[in-house]
């Protein structure tokens, strides 16, 4: 390979491809916008050009050889990776990628109860059964934390057999669980780690960040390009350690991944990594100088609580990433979810979600100065106007998920639909969510509890936006026939 | 030669000015500052390419912004005046012996700097000891204060570039916050007449109506400005603007001005049918 991190090798051979001026009798049948003046005047003509299929200039994303290889070659080097692959599928193909690599039908995974729903779907997918970490929560913020090294040796010891430990890290809030430590214990017992690092792609890129998947040894992980790392919505990488066969991985990921990969994702992972890799250090070093300052600022406030490196415990928080800006709102009266509807209804500022006591706003640096001032002074607003007194609110609570079946049976199984309030006792077969953060309230093949049917009562009642079940008023839920 | 300053006033109308020389021209860290100077129109500013003031209808602009306010609050002693680095609204301040204090706060210093040497007939009165310069986003500055100035006056620039926050719920919430329990704010408030205007006027004064319990609107004909029919917001915790306006009394403070005047001043606040109909759509 020729290349330097100053290179985009699928974006360079896209210009050149523009420049040869072929006439495509090809798909896709817009061809190159011609065929589709409205979609064109709203995308633009130069991404309409560029929206092509695999040719041999473009390589093919299903079977590497040239300038696909060449770029993942690049991006793998970036992250400090043995290899690394262009996912087309949003990280949630990633993270599906990374379960079905490592677990086949029966096979157990260790993983933390406040996954992503993305780990869940790939247990149904996989067939694998879940070892559930209790995460550690913190009381006063109603927030689950990172894993304990205690909870994940105690699990790895009960169960000598599970083939994986997967690790949520950073968690949406920003939390970081030990994984050095972690990964050690794993190893040692001949289990593959296996990290959801949606949340940290600029980990890898940034000054006095937490340590990263790949620093720590872990083998696999997912990180999100499209969050932190300015690529285009759906786009992300599978990082992959030394010790992965990454010909059998392209296997596991062309059993659900489309043939038709679009050039508007790769590119945008092409150019995205060549930028953080010559800026990313000074990119990141201004994000966290805006959550900093927004987090001082809201503090200042008074009642809401932007919480940051303070929490670190050494164990549950082992570590805290600062560009995230998560606050804590229960204190001045109001749920998150009702202070993110406030935002976007009344001051015309949509976060990233609101849950029951806390909200995040996503950082990064496509921010203004102005923009921060603004959500300062509409925090402040909010709490004038619409602050009222805490009594009565209810925090986020863990709830201990009791697994009664494995997800894929449950998923599966022949059931009924039940009005929610009779569901208790019963075995849901489906999941039930806020959305975002997308962390299930209930998963398949878990048993329903009268604190589960009242705290999905509260979450619709302050207008959490939930989905995953069947029905779409989330009046009823699926249970298994018992 | 023939050199000209245009301006789209939207994507098909444009204004032009022949400009005889340019006397400045430089960048900060928000915009990129120019002043010109003309036959017709004398010096002028322009900021990002949008006309700010010219030295022949500044009068209308600044006279219109000030007085409304300063003439209809009995005792208009703190005064906050957010943007107008130009100065003009704080000359026409200084002419009210009620004022004792005034704030400026201006984002960018480099604007105050640039009119201070070029722009001297707005600039006039920005060293009277009266005034307080802040260099400060003026939604940031308002943030952190209470019941504390009679009148607030926010000279903004348009709803697209760093004058944006100026025009947010949060920022009139927080003005609302700022004022004594009488005060007023008067804000430049777009036009109503092409449609991008229009919609950037209807936000605001949306935005306006639910912060304050008393807010009009109300106009002046300033030929510079996009379309030439420009608007104002008046908005008010206690003084109706017509209502509780005393001509006569504004009269014997003997204040010269070359626009306004106590039948303006009624005036002004009668609008078309179709701003009125844009107005109420939204309160």
């Amino acid at each position: 390979m020729n290349y330097t991190q100053e290179n985009a090798p699928i974006y360079e051979a896209l210009l050149r491809m523009k420049k040869m001026r072929i006439v495509p009798f090809d798909v896709p049948g817009h061809k190159r916008g011609r065929g589709n003046k409205e979609l064109t005047e709203f995308l633009g003509e130069s991404c309409m050009e560029v929206d092509v299929n695999s040719m041999k200039p473009l390589d093919n994303l299903c079977h590497p050889v040239s300038v696909i290889k060449d770029a993942e070659e690049l991006a793998a080097e970036a992250f400090g990776a043995a290899n690394a692959f262009f996912m087309v599928g949003g990280t949630t193909s990633s993270v599906q990628a990374m379960i079905m690599y490592a677990c086949k039908s029966g096979d157990k995974i260790i993983l933390p109860r406040n996954v992503h729903r993305s780990a869940i779907n790939s247990l149904i997918l996989s067939d694998a059964v879940p070892v559930y970490v209790n995460p550690d929560t913190n009381e006063t913020l109603g927030i689950p934390l990172g894993m304990s090294v205690a909870e994940v040796q105690k699990a790895i010891e009960e169960n000598p057999d599970a083939k994986a430990v997967l690790v949520n890290n950073p968690t949406y809030y920003g939390i970081c669980s030990d994984l050095r430590r972690i990964t050690e214990i794993a190893h040692a017992h001949g289990m593959l780690v296996l990290v959801d690092e949606a949340h940290g792609t600029h980990f890898y890129f940034g000054d006095d960040f937490p340590p990263t998947a790949m620093e720590c040894g872990a083998d696999l992980a997912s990180v999100s390009m499209h969050k932190s790392g300015g690529s285009l919505t759906q786009s992300s990488f599978l990082l992959m350690g030394s010790s992965i066969n990454a010909d059998y991985m392209r296997q596991v990921i062309n059993l659900t991944q489309t043939t038709s990969a679009s050039y508007l994702f790769l590119s945008s992972l092409d150019l995205s990594r060549k930028r953080l890799a010559l800026q990313g250090k000074e990119i990141f070093h201004e994000t966290v100088k805006m959550a900093e300052y927004a987090r001082y600022e809201i503090n200042e406030i008074g009642g809401y609580y932007a919480f940051s490196k303070e929490l670190i415990n050494k164990d549950s928080v082992f570590d805290f990433d600062r560009s995230k800006l998560s606050v804590h709102t229960l204190s001045v009266g109001l749920a998150g979810i009702e202070v993110y509807d406030l935002l976007r209804d009344e001051y015309d500022i949509q976060i990233e979600f609101g849950d029951i006591g806390n909200i995040l706003a996503y950082i990064s640096v496509g921010d203004r100065k102005r923009d921060i001032e603004r959500l300062i002074s509409a925090l402040a607003e909010i709490k004038r106007v619409y602050g009222k007194s805490s009594t009565g609110m209810l925090s986020q609570e863990y709830i201990n998920p009791v697994v009664a079946e494995t997800p894929r049976k449950a998923f599966y199984s022949k059931k009924k639909s039940l009005p929610l309030e009779e569901t208790a006792g019963y075995i849901c077969s489906e999941f039930v969510m806020c959305y975002p953060p997308g962390i299930p309230i209930l998963a398949p093949g878990e048993l329903i509890t009268e604190d589960i049917i009242r705290y999905i009562k509260y979450a619709k009642e302050k207008g959490c936006q939930m989905t995953g079940t069947e029905d779409i008023r989330i009046e009823r839920l699926n249970v298994l026939l018992q | 030669m023939d050199l000209w300053f245009s301006e789209f006033h939207t994507p098909d109308v444009k204004l032009s000015i022949k400009v005889e020389e340019q006397l400045y021209s430089g960048k900060s860290e928000f915009q990129r500052i120019d002043v010109f100077s003309s036959k017709e129109f004398g010096r002028f500013l322009s900021i990002d390419g949008y006309m700010m003031l010219t030295e022949k209808d500044e009068f209308i602009y600044h006279e219109m912004i000030t007085h409304a306010a300063a003439a209809v609050h009995p005792n208009p002693a703190r005064v906050l005046v957010i943007g107008g680095g130009d100065g003009g609204v704080v000359r026409e301040l200084c002419r009210y012996n009620a004022v004792k204090h005034i704030d400026l706060v201006e984002i960018d210093e480099l604007v105050v700097d640039v009119c201070k040497k070029y722009l001297p007939f707005t600039a006039c009165s920005l060293d009277d000891p009266r005034v307080h310069i802040f260099y400060e986003d003026g939604v940031k500055f308002i943030r952190r204060y209470e019941n504390k100035y009679d009148v607030i006056i926010v000279d903004s620039t348009d709803p697209f570039g760093p004058g944006e926050g100026l025009f947010t719920k949060e920022f009139y919430g927080s003005c609302f916050k700022a004022l004594k329990e009488d005060g007023i704010m008067v804000n430049q408030h777009e036009s109503p007449f092409y449609e991008q205007d229009a919609t950037a006027m209807q936000r605001a004064h949306k935005r306006i109506v639910e912060s304050f319990p008393i807010s009009r609107v109300y106009q002046a004909h300033i030929p510079t400005y996009p379309s030439g029919h420009w608007l104002f917001g008046f908005a008010s915790k206690k003084y109706h603007p017509v209502i509780d306006y005393d001509g006569a009394k504004w009269k014997a403070l003997g204040i010269k001005t070359r626009y306004y005047n106590s039948h303006i001043h009624v005036g002004a606040f009668a609008l078309p049918n179709y701003v009125e109909s844009l107005l109420e759509e939204v309160e």
